[in-house]
């Protein structure tokens, strides 16, 4: 997306257009207005926070120990002061209070979603990178080189074709059955949900791209003689990423959801390894007794899931050259 | 246009061919084997494990296997790895039973997801839009069991009704009135709380697809000449925008299959996301792969309906 070519603001369907603005500085405007599209940034500002936070208190320097069972100390209240007696003196937690409550082992549920925030992040992080990059490959391959002949068999019709077989399956089933046959960890999770979602970036990026190919500057950098690389990478990658930029957002969110719903079958990630997904499915035996342990992680990805969705939407808007010049 | 129907139909028959390979080459090569589920216990032997495979045709060579999948499959003789059931009536009987679940949700969200579109298109930007909009992404960012927990505790505090389960055990020695009732509150339930996600989205789909349709020219045009304002939305405006509905029809029918797991984990239901969700487990490789053959060709199929039904409403649209 940096510093996007300037030639795609070609004709704003009319409004004054300001000259010094570049395309990103447009949709960075429109954005802004957008409240609700703000929240959600803001919100995620502070969960990148949050995950970096997470990461180096409770792995690097322990302050938030996640991992300290206090079995005299279980299911404790939210904002509950430690009791100094029943617990080692390594174990209490930082300021002596436990501010979401413990869980059924004593394990302070603070220190837990903290740690969750990075896993649960970078599994959607890492996932929806997976699935954008095979997209883009396969989208950009079928949309520039569909016309190239393999056999009796075009590149287009090969690939998409192959496109069509995955949408085929039922996504859910699918990941649940590779999830339960390989052995289970964090990465397995986070490849198949990545392999099982590019079919929609795909189809995005080659309808990009088949379109961007007849426009004059793709026409008039070929007639230049620049190297294909060159073409596709600095010309037309850029001007058919802004859909793949909303969709992956939003592939953020579900890949979120699909973890935290892998997590309710028993096939998430696995204990020790914290993410919200999996506090929440456990939680859900203690909904009476500790009410915390199921609402506390509920409410936290209905509110991250929530504002990438809603981001989401706003750069929907916000990139959408026909409304742009508003 | 019988020759778009007749080519369609052999280019997802070879899809189908592809598909079956691919998903029979992954059960298949992932680790983990029927013989291995249980690797702690004691009792099983190196030659009771040899004996499975044997019985299995776990020790032929892949394709080998996938043609004696595929022969089984069609002469109706496959068996299930558990239980040695036939695999068909198995399915079959837990088609049935997720049947009139699927049926309910499906009326549910889409008797109330285009009023509510529409009527969030109507007043674009104002309260009610907003209100709903905002409500939708809600829904949509909720993880469906948490919602779903949720909403079930208040319906049991709320009405003092059953939801665990297709029905109360031993009310069929009660009247038969009653024992429909309880049925029938079994059923409305499920389906109403797994209905939600998809209000949410279809009622987004069906608002963006109003406002494209209320910009039009002829819809200028209708009002102009004066038309009362109910009768160009609903006569000359929905008529319009619902054309891309009739495509989803095509695309429900394999949500049968997929997207039924959870909510048949959470109210007990012995439907076929269970029946999946317990192959998987036990890695029992005939349902697996008979399952994911028919939600294939269940897509398929409902794409090929969607084509076809979308040429039969359009008549822009011609295939030759």
């Amino acid at each position: 997306m940096s510093a996007a070519p300037g030639h795609v603001v070609a004709e704003p369907a009319g409004g004054p257009l300001r000259a010094s603005e570049s395309p990103l500085q447009q949709a960075w405007r429109m954005l802004r207005r957008d409240r609700l599209a703000m929240a959600g940034l803001a919100v995620l500002a502070l969960l990148a926070v949050a995950a970096g936070a997470g990461k180096v208190l409770t792995e690097w320097y322990v302050v938030f120990d996640p991992a300290a069972v206090r079995l005299p100390e279980k299911l404790r209240a939210p904002l509950s002061v430690a009791d100094a007696e029943r617990v080692a003196p390594e174990d209490l937690p930082a300021l002596g209070i436990y501010l979401l409550g413990t869980d059924e082992l004593g394990r302070d549920v603070f220190a837990r979603m903290l740690q969750g925030s990075f896993v649960s992040l970078s599994i959607g992080f890492v996932a929806v990178g997976i699935s954008v990059a095979i997209g883009i490959l396969i989208g950009g391959l079928s949309g520039y080189y569909g016309n190239v002949k393999l056999g009796f068999i075009t590149v287009d019709t090969l690939l998409m074709r192959f496109t069509d077989v995955m949408l085929s399956f039922p996504t859910f089933f699918l990941i649940l059955t590779v999830v339960a046959l390989l052995p289970p960890s964090i990465y397995n999770i986070m490849i198949v949900i990545g392999v099982t979602s590019w079919m929609g970036t795909a189809r995005l990026v080659r309808g990009e791209f088949l379109s961007l190919r007849e426009q004059d500057f793709v026409v008039a950098a070929q007639a230049l003689g620049l190297p294909e690389r060159r073409i596709i990478f600095r010309h037309m990658v850029p001007n058919a990423i802004a859909p793949v930029l909303v969709s992956a957002t939003i592939g953020v969110a579900s890949a979120i959801l699909t973890e935290s719903a892998l997590s309710f079958l028993g096939f998430g990630v696995q204990p020790p390894d914290a993410t919200w997904g999996n506090i929440l499915a456990d939680g859900r035996s203690f909904i009476f007794d500790a009410p915390w342990l199921f609402f506390v992680p509920g409410a936290a990805i209905l509110v991250v899931v929530l504002a990438f969705n809603l981001l989401g939407e706003g750069l929907r808007e916000a990139l959408n050259p026909k409304l742009r010049s508003r | 246009m019988w020759t778009f129907v007749i080519r369609s139909v052999l280019q997802r028959l070879v899809l189908l061919v592809v598909i079956s390979i691919l998903a029979h080459s992954v059960v298949h090569l992932a680790p983990g084997e029927p013989s291995q589920v249980d690797p702690s216990n004691p009792r099983l032997k190196p030659e009771d494990i040899a004996r499975i495979r044997e019985a299995f045709r776990l020790d032929e060579p892949i394709h080998l296997q996938y043609a004696y999948w595929i022969h089984d499959l069609f002469t109706g003789e496959l068996k299930s790895f558990r239980d040695d059931q036939p695999v068909l009536p198995k399915i079959w009987r837990r088609f049935l039973n997720s049947l009139p679940l699927f049926v309910c949700a499906t009326l549910i969200v889409w008797t109330l997801a285009f009023p509510t579109g529409i009527a969030a298109a109507v007043r674009r930007g104002r309260a009610f839009d907003r209100g709903s909009t905002f409500l939708a992404y809600a829904m949509i960012s909720t993880p469906g069991f948490f919602l779903a927990y949720v909403l079930i505790l208040w319906v049991v505090d709320t009405f003092n009704v059953p939801v665990i389960g297709m029905r109360t055990f031993g009310m069929d020695a009660g009247s038969p009135v009653n024992y429909w009732m309880d049925r029938l509150w079994h059923l409305v339930i499920p389906s109403a709380i797994s209905a939600l996600g998809g209000i949410a989205v279809l009622s987004r789909y069906v608002r963006s697809q109003m406002l494209e349709v209320v910009g039009q020219d002829y819809v200028r045009t209708a009002r102009a000449k004066g038309v009362a304002e109910d009768a160009v939305i609903y006569r000359h405006a929905l008529r319009n925008a619902l054309l891309p509905f009739v495509t989803m029809f095509g695309f429900l029918i394999p949500g049968l299959i997929g997207g039924s797991v959870i909510f048949e984990t959470i109210f007990a239901w012995p439907g076929l996301g269970r029946l999946g969700y317990d192959a998987i487990l036990g890695r029992d490789f005939p349902v697996i792969l008979t399952l994911n053959f028919i939600a294939a060709v269940l897509t398929l199929a409902g794409t090929l309906v969607s084509d076809v039904l979308y040429a039969v409403v359009d008549p822009r649209i011609r295939y030759d």
